[in-house]
């Protein structure tokens, strides 16, 4: 197998007392996408913060095609560029237009030519279904409209592989879908990508993997056949069956009759 | 000028607690409270007559600038303060995220929400600071108050030189003032966020 | 050695006599605060009916007062109302006339916005829960609004103290006054005492303001 773009080793990370990542090793290779699923506070959207160097880590290595990623480095404004980051809070810059927006980063940090980059904006912005909006601003677009504006802006950095932090959570759910479709095209595209979330129909439809995280430490990391249709652990079981209602509907008709 | 001045200073001061350098830091937190809980007429009195007797000169209108300078530098501090707070810090990770290093993150994308949203902090302080200029004149500045004073003593006119002093000082205060409050409002109606 | 002007300080009673001035400047603007909010929290309430025509009045007083400086409000008091009524205030007099009119205009303000920052949707909540209109107010409004209100009057109590250093401008002997008194009065024997007396005004307003906004610092942090 080749090389991993993407490797954890022995991650641990604590907030105070609290341990929240216990001992992670993970690797992601070309073109994989791995859904990390879990209990809330069980450490996912932390596990993405650190891959990012958000938050320090206390004990173990990340790295980027062999070179490290630590929260003091030099580099580590060139390593976070290969990364895209997209968060559930969308976190477009409010004083800007959208194109601009998506600019920003290519043109200052990659120095990039402004017309150059703008053109693949206006092209990825054509694909998410968004052409005509690049003069709006932020407040003028719906929850799933900047959603997708945030990742375009992520790709429009060319990273290496792409992280998604709940990007639907905070979404109304008639535009869950438009997002999840924008997704489901990226992996279809090849992208590297590792996303939380907590829906388990398109984890299942886009995962190679599915990384079960609980209490801060990786539970399950199988393909998602096996995770959705025989989870080995029982903590994986309990929470999936937190997503089905036919059990309490049984009991309901049961009380009821 | 003095508000120039108080401008820049606050804008560091500012910097500094944002970023928390170590020992400036301190520094900077002794020197707002020190001139936010004192007040202007006794720092002026203070930098006029007092600094003199320990070697160091001033004139009434350095004296006037660095009183300014030294009370609206805090006042200016807070301002910069609580918009640089409003900028959520989610804001900054996504600007990293994209690869940008700390200085690129403060010029494009914390400082310009930081400043619109401290603008009506920024005017109220400003209106502040040209009152309290009229307190100079007890330094023997050549100020508006300063020459009504003169006014009366010279020609017993109380109530004409008083009235002149009213309209001057509303000419320059009312267009700040009104230019103010139209900001404030234009900004909380195009109010930024989702 | 560098020669402060402190030893003047110990001279005969001169630092109670500062204190003393202090406490005249203190008097006053405690006096004026008490005043101020009484009549404040009336206005501000006044100014969230619907009547345009206390709303207009209210609101072109408040604009007035703020804008003009207070010193020049001081002199209008001071020698404007014995030129026009005749009347002969006293200086203390006087500045407590023009820190009311201040404080009420200013107090008056942190009322109304405190008022109107409570969410509508408060008020309908607690109407969907059956409370009559008194019962809103007392248990509802009043209380939240409180607690955005107190810490800005008390930040009020430190700007009143502050600006009673002015009132030395229309002859009230306070603080400053009183320095001034007592380095003419040394000025041969301790040339230098303008800085240690200065110094000694300068910590002394200090050490009266700066407990009282750490009062209100932290009552703000506390009920955000």
């Amino acid at each position: 197998m080749a090389e991993p773009i993407l490797a954890l080793k022995n991650v641990t990370k604590h907030f105070g007392e609290n341990t929240v990542l216990d001992d992670i090793d993970l690797s992601v290779h070309q073109g994989e996408v791995i859904v990390i699923v879990g209990p809330s506070g069980c450490g996912k959207s932390t596990l993405l913060r650190c891959v990012n160097a958000l938050e320090p880590i206390q004990g173990g290595e990340i790295y980027l095609n062999d070179e490290k990623i630590d929260i003091k480095s030099k580099k580590l404004a060139n390593l976070r560029q290969k990364i895209g980051m997209v968060f559930q809070s969308y976190e477009l810059f409010p004083h800007l237009t959208v194109l601009e927006n998506i600019v920003l980063a290519p043109t200052k940090v990659q120095k990039r030519k402004k017309e150059e980059v703008q053109q693949e904006a206006l092209a990825l912005l054509g694909r998410v279904g968004l052409l005509g909006k690049e003069g709006s601003y932020a407040r003028q677009l719906s929850g799933g409209q900047k959603q997708r504006v945030a990742i375009v802006r992520a790709l429009c950095m060319h990273p290496e592989i792409l992280l998604f932090d709940e990007v639907t959570a905070a979404l109304d759910p008639e535009m869950v879908r438009e997002v999840l479709d924008v997704m489901l095209n990226l992996a279809a595209q090849g992208r590297t990508m590792i996303i939380v979330t907590h829906e388990m129909q398109f984890a299942k439809a886009v995962a190679d993997r599915i990384i079960f995280l609980d209490g801060g430490k990786v539970l399950e990391d199988t393909k998602p056949e096996v995770f959705f249709e025989a989870p080995k652990t029982e903590r994986a079981r309990q929470f999936l069956s937190m997503f089905e209602f036919n059990v309490v509907k049984s009991q309901v008709e049961k009380v009821s009759s | 000028m003095g508000i120039t001045i108080a401008i820049l200073l606050g804008f560091i001061c500012a910097m500094i607690q944002y970023y928390k350098v170590p020992i400036l830091k301190r520094v900077v937190s002794v020197y707002i409270e020190l001139s936010r809980n004192t007040p202007l007429l006794v720092q002026l009195f203070f930098i006029y007559y007092g600094l003199p007797k320990i070697g160091i000169q001033t004139n009434a209108e350095i004296c006037g600038i660095a009183g300014l300078a030294f009370l609206g530098g805090s006042y200016m501090a807070e301002a910069f303060r609580s918009g640089l707070e409003a900028v959520d810090s989610i804001q900054t990770e996504s600007a990293l995220s994209l690869g940008m290093s700390n200085y690129q993150t403060m010029a494009y994308v914390v400082l310009p929400q930081a400043i619109s949203v401290s603008i009506p902090a920024f005017m109220a302080n400003i209106i502040f600071l040209m009152k309290e200029t009229s307190v100079f004149s007890a330094i023997s500045l050549m100020d508006l108050m300063f020459t009504a004073k003169d006014l009366i003593g010279l020609y017993y006119k109380t109530t004409e030189s008083l009235f002149l002093l009213v309209v001057f000082y509303l000419i320059i205060l009312l267009p700040i003032s009104i230019l103010g409050s139209l900001l404030e409002r234009r900004l909380r109606h195009a109010g930024f966020g989702s | 050695m560098l020669d402060l002007g402190l030893e003047v300080l110990s001279k005969g009673n001169n630092m109670l006599r500062l204190l003393g001035g202090l406490w005249v400047a203190l008097k006053i603007s405690l006096l004026s605060v008490g005043i101020s909010i009484a009549l404040g929290i009336l206005l501000g309430a006044l100014m969230t009916w619907k009547n345009p025509v206390t709303k207009a009045i209210l609101r072109v007083y408040l604009e007035f007062i703020r804008i003009m400086p207070q010193l020049v409000l001081l002199f209008l008091v001071y020698f404007g109302t014995t030129k026009a009524f005749g009347w002969d205030l006293t200086g203390e007099m006087a500045a407590i006339i023009v820190f009311v009119l201040w404080g009420t205009a200013e107090m008056s303000d942190l009322v109304r916005g405190a008022l109107i920052s409570i969410p509508r949707h408060q008020y309908e909540s607690s109407e969907a829960l059956g409370l009559t209109r008194e019962q809103i107010y007392f248990y509802i409004i009043i209380p939240q609004a409180l607690r955005r209100l107190i810490p800005l009057s008390i930040n009020l109590i430190t700007r009143m103290i502050k600006t009673t250093s002015l009132i030395l401008m229309i002859g009230v002997v306070e603080i400053l006054k009183v320095a001034q008194q007592i380095i003419e009065a040394n000025r041969m024997s301790s040339p230098n005492a303008a800085f240690g007396i200065y110094l000694t005004v300068f910590i002394l307003y200090f050490i009266a303001c700066w407990p009282i906004s750490m009062i209100a610092k932290h009552l703000e942090r506390k009920w955000r």
